[in-house]
């Protein structure tokens, strides 16, 4: 069970952590608890994997480029296959997905090009193609995650 | 408008922030700058759009949120647009992008993401989501996550740094 301070760390602070030189005295004063509770909670919530960082989500292909992809790979490569594109540095999202294309990850390079040379690269040393499929629109506006943590 | 101290102060912070008393105060003496000249700089990266938001990125499988459903939909184009808006305006989406089709291989062009405690939530979710939306014409396919191989923040390397200085 989370506590109402951790519930709060994690709901109230996903679009706009403070930019002050305290930040965590700011959630401090605002929730009623002192900073010392605050450091503790984050870097318990940090530790439990609960959250994978404080920090920033760039706007998609602001830095660089970068495109969804999918693979189709039997199920006994998998692993394999997994393993392989997990180990690029260019990729950060990489997931098995209920699909005949079962294999989706993200890629981001410095460029078009560098990208192209990457998921080449990917092909060529998993033996399998893959599917580019770059951002073409985003619709979001409503940014951020509300967890509802109360059931 | 983005000069390479941007891109330095990226890189140094996109693993996240520290969890200290002056986490800027870190950042900065990392990247010699001042405490101030980095709070300023995010501020306004932030303001400009460049950082979509600036705060605490949840784990959603480690919380519970373990049905992970990624919805692909094949839209008139003309009307991607406007059913894109729509879609991502419902509480129970994420994520909502537009990206082109691969013709017979992969008709779909429009993809949105339902986080969800279970399956059957994020299937009665989609049911709601088809319902107000007016989506029972397209053709649609629903994939649930079930291996997480990797997952972390994109990483945006020196490189661009680099160009910006000597480019």
């Amino acid at each position: 069970m989370l506590a109402p301070l951790h519930k709060h760390l994690l709901n109230d602070y996903q679009q706009d952590f403070p930019l002050s030189p305290t930040p965590y005295r700011d959630i401090a004063d605002q929730l009623g608890v002192s900073e010392d509770e605050v450091l503790a909670a984050f870097k318990s919530l940090s530790e439990q994997h609960m959250i994978s960082r404080i920090g920033p989500v760039i706007a998609p292909n602001s830095i660089g480029c970068s495109a969804l992809v999918a693979m189709a790979v039997p199920e006994a490569d998998l692993a394999r296959v997994a393993e392989q594109i997990s180990e690029y540095p260019e990729v950060n999202h990489n997931y098995e997905r209920e699909n005949r294309f079962n294999l989706w990850f993200v890629a981001v390079a410095d460029d078009e090009h560098q990208l192209q040379q990457v998921i080449a690269d990917i092909e060529i040393k998993t033996g399998y193609t893959a599917m580019l499929l770059p951002m073409l629109a985003d619709y979001f506006i409503n940014l951020g995650f509300e967890l509802n943590l109360h059931d | 408008m983005i000069d390479a101290v941007d891109y330095q102060l990226i890189a140094a912070v996109q693993k996240g922030l520290p969890i200290a008393a002056r986490p800027y105060a870190v950042v900065a003496e990392r990247l010699s700058l001042d405490e101030q000249e980095v709070i300023e700089r995010l501020s306004r990266l932030k303001s400009q759009g460049l950082i979509k938001r600036w705060g605490v990125v949840v784990k959603h499988r480690q919380l519970g949120y373990r049905a992970n459903a990624m919805i692909v939909m094949n839209v008139p184009d003309e009307r991607v647009a406007e059913i894109g808006a729509k879609v991502s305006q419902q509480a129970c989406v994420n994520l909502c992008y537009q990206r082109p089709s691969q013709g017979d291989t992969w008709p779909y062009n429009l993809y949105c993401m339902i986080h969800g405690k279970s399956r059957e939530v994020v299937l009665q979710q989609w049911q709601e989501l088809q319902q107000v939306c007016d989506l029972a014409d397209y053709a649609f396919e629903v994939l649930f996550s079930r291996r997480c191989f990797k997952q972390r923040g994109a990483l945006y390397r020196h490189n661009q740094a680099q160009d910006v200085l000597h480019g």
